[in-house]
């Protein structure tokens, strides 16, 4: 079978385990989030934290509890990180603070970019305590923002968006934990380790010395998928045997990272009362990871006809195809785990997850993220179409306003502003151009893809960049923060300003936004930003290459 | 601000309980029930742990079949790909040191190499090698053992594990079971 013919396999035997599960999981969530009851162990949750799960919040108070969670997260995380070795199971791994700042600030804000190496820097303790608990809560904290978000949107004349510590454990309790339970079990299962042991040396039967590692690594690999995070266990992620055994596990953790960004359109469509605005969202979504794993797999495909066979960097069990999907899949989620090293790529199999980033992770994004960056693009769509028929913007009856485009519009700048710049900072600067591995168009690769990657939380890397040095490590952090953040702080800005609004009926002025014509034109706003932002760069890194 | 980081720290210990202690434990117990599949696989051979059928190995001895390059040598201390982007010099420097030693440690073996044999794994600890780089190396091992090849070719292709269903990943064999079976034919 050709490799195009293998990724096309590949990716309706995904798609068809997506389309079972995102009806049931997205009626779920909506459940979670409408329910007027709390589970008991809840309830011992909010008494614990000082919490009263009936007082809802306005826009800024929700706002200040999500900084106030991420401030106490990377806090607490770099002083656990810091304190690593007096903790049991240290293994005697440590990380400089510069290192342990970036890795703080990396699995609060879901990017899970690695300056570090897993292997060298972070004994089992940490990876349970910090890093297995952040994955849980940054991607429950997108759930919270994005249903925050769907909230303004659906309800009227009210100030009050829900409460983000309700939101944020039922995520996590309701959600996250059942499925990464299931699927730590079922990695377990696939031959995924999970124990407490230190690495020992073995001799071989050939009579060589080998280190095996050890580790809680089923429990981590499970969420660190699901929730879109990304940190792997392990230096080489998902390509290394111990987190992905084999082409079953490799199929569970795609279809891992992309079930809850598509199934979460579902949920929407149930909680604005209008399916198909969900099936809209959907069509999105897919439309663009399509487009993208049609694009490098196509760039794939022609490498591997050559005599390496595209297969520097791709693990023998996975393949070019199933590499290629995974490439997309993790950077269409925002996720940043990787099966195979982005690095090696073809210059357009490579700039095709760069691509995935700079979309702004719409395709389908990461969990939570997705959805309400897409939602973002959507008041962006809706301005434009209004402005080209010269009709009062609509969505779902709530008006674009001024409110509602600055925040939108703010969102959209904010993170091609953070990559522009950083990566005109670090192309000056000889302390970043001397961390490159390779020169020329793909050494700018390298630096953009790693700057691009912070900036959106998505955290797979260009591996070559030698990241871990205290200029890059800050330079990272700070991206990851303020990608993360100030946009979190305008969607909830938006949502408030939605919510205080009434409802205008439906009349035949009323622009449709179900219809396959909107469709096309969200995924001509996204693809239109992001080509007239990032194309003058693309052509000087990855096209450069791909031309020379 | 200072109610709301009170009660964040509070939230995140409750639920570091939660998420970092009871669901790892949780897993962790379920591991207890298969204990060769949590430790990875282990391979023993007359009792004595000689690998992890999940795991690449160092190369060795022309009587022994070789797995991939890699980037770290399959030392097992770190792990990753050689990171190479596809017009690096390095990578076709690398390659053709392969290339060249492949050519002097396999005079019998054909004219193609093939490409997982050329190129350093993502992991730099790939278990396994293609069908075809395995038949590739039965000329040589069946030389240096002093066996019929069609004897060796025979093993091979009882190791050859086929993509599941026919369309999940590619055909593989394992170099460590392969191994194992190849002593153990030597002595029987």
């Amino acid at each position: 079978m050709s490799t195009g013919l293998q990724t096309a396999t590949a990716v309706l035997v995904v798609a068809a385990v997506l389309a079972a599960a995102h009806v049931p999981l997205g009626t779920w969530m909506h459940r979670v989030f409408t329910d007027d009851r709390d589970w008991r162990v809840e309830r011992v949750v909010y008494r614990l934290v000082g919490v009263d799960a009936r007082a809802e919040q306005r826009w800024s108070a929700y706002a200040l509890s999500v900084l106030a969670f991420a401030v106490a997260s990377v806090a607490l995380l770099f002083g656990l990180i810091m304190v690593q070795g007096l903790l049991p199971w240290d293994l005697g791994r440590s990380m400089h603070w510069d290192t342990a700042l970036n890795t703080a600030v990396s699995f609060t804000t879901n990017t899970n970019w690695q300056s570090y190496s897993g292997e060298a820097a972070a004994g089992h303790t940490v990876q349970m305590l910090g890093l297995t608990v952040q994955n849980f809560v940054s991607a429950a904290t997108g759930l919270a923002v994005a249903v925050a978000l769907v909230r303004g949107l659906s309800r009227a004349h009210t100030d009050r968006l829900g409460n983000f510590w309700v939101d944020l454990t039922r995520a996590t309790v309701r959600v996250l934990l059942p499925l990464a339970t299931v699927a730590a079990v079922l990695l377990l299962l696939g031959g995924v380790v999970q124990n407490l042991a230190a690495p020992h040396t073995i001799e071989t039967l050939t009579g060589v010395q080998q280190t095996i590692q050890g580790g809680p690594v089923a429990s981590q690999e499970a969420i660190k998928e699901l929730g879109t995070n990304g940190g792997g266990f392990f230096n080489a992620n998902s390509a290394h045997p111990f987190e992905n055994p084999g082409p079953w596990t490799n199929l569970l953790e795609i279809v891992l990272l992309l079930v809850i960004p598509f199934s979460l359109p579902y949920t929407y469509g149930l909680m604005v009362g209008d399916r198909r605005q969900g099936a809209v969202a959907t069509g999105v979504m897919g439309t663009l990871l399509v487009g993208t794993v049609t694009l490098s797999a196509w760039a794939e495909s022609s490498a591997a006809s050559g005599p390496l066979g595209a297969m520097e960097g791709k693990e023998q069990r996975f393949g070019v195809a199933w590499s290629v999907l995974f490439a997309n899949a993790t950077t269409g989620t925002s996720t940043g785990a990787v099966n195979s090293m982005h690095d090696s790529y073809s210059a357009l199999g490579g700039g095709v997850p760069l691509l995935n980033m700079l979309l702004g992770e719409v395709s389908p994004g990461g969990v939570g993220t997705g959805l309400y960056g897409y939602l973002v693009m959507v008041v962006l769509a809706v301005f434009i179409a209004g402005l080209m028929v010269g009709r009062t913007p609509e969505l779902l009856g709530k008006t674009i306003g001024r409110t509602e485009v600055t925040s939108a519009a703010l969102v959209t700048l904010t993170m091609p502003a953070l990559v522009l710049l950083s990566t005109g900072l670090a192309v000056v600067l000889p302390v970043s151009l001397d961390a490159r591995l390779n020169d020329g168009p793909h050494g700018l690769s390298e630096l953009m893809y790693a700057v691009a990657s912070a900036s959106n939380n998505n955290g797979s890397a260009f591996a070559g960049l030698s990241a871990d040095q205290p200029f890059l490590n800050l330079l990272l952090a700070a991206c990851m923060f303020v990608g993360r953040f100030v946009p979190i702080v305008l969607v909830l800005r938006l949502a408030g300003s939605l919510a205080a609004q009434g409802k205008r009926p439906v009349t035949a002025g009323t622009m449709p936004t179900h219809t396959p014509l909107f469709t096309t034109l969200v995924v001509g706003t996204v693809l239109i930003v992001a080509g007239l932002t990032f194309f003058p760069s693309l052509a000087l890194g990855p096209i450069a290459e791909a031309l020379s | 601000m200072t109610r709301q980081i009170g009660a964040a720290v509070k939230a995140l210990l409750v639920l570091t309980v939660v998420c970092g202690i009871v669901y790892p434990a949780a897993i962790l117990g379920v591991g207890l029930l298969v204990p060769e599949r949590a430790a990875g696989q282990p391979v023993r051979v007359d009792g004595r742990e000689v690998g992890s059928a999940l795991l690449g190995q160092p190369p060795s001895g022309p009587e022994w079949f070789q797995g991939r390059p890699s980037a770290s040598d399959a030392a097992g201390d770190t792990s990753g790909g050689s990171n190479y982007g596809p017009a690096n010099p390095d990578l076709a420097a690398a390659v053709a040191d392969r290339e060249k030693a492949l050519r002097a440690a396999n005079p019998d073996a054909p004219q193609t190499i093939p490409a997982d044999a050329l190129t350093a794994s993502a992991s730099g600890l790939d278990p396994d090698i293609s069908p075809e780089y395995a038949r590739w190396q039965v000329a040589r091992v069946a030389a240096a053992r002093g066996l019929e090849q069609t004897r060796v070719l025979r093993l091979v292709d009882q190791h050859v594990r086929r993509a599941p269903l026919g369309i999940l990943g590619q055909d593989r064999v394992d170099v460590l079971e392969l191994n194992v079976a190849l002593a153990a034919l030597g002595r029987g």
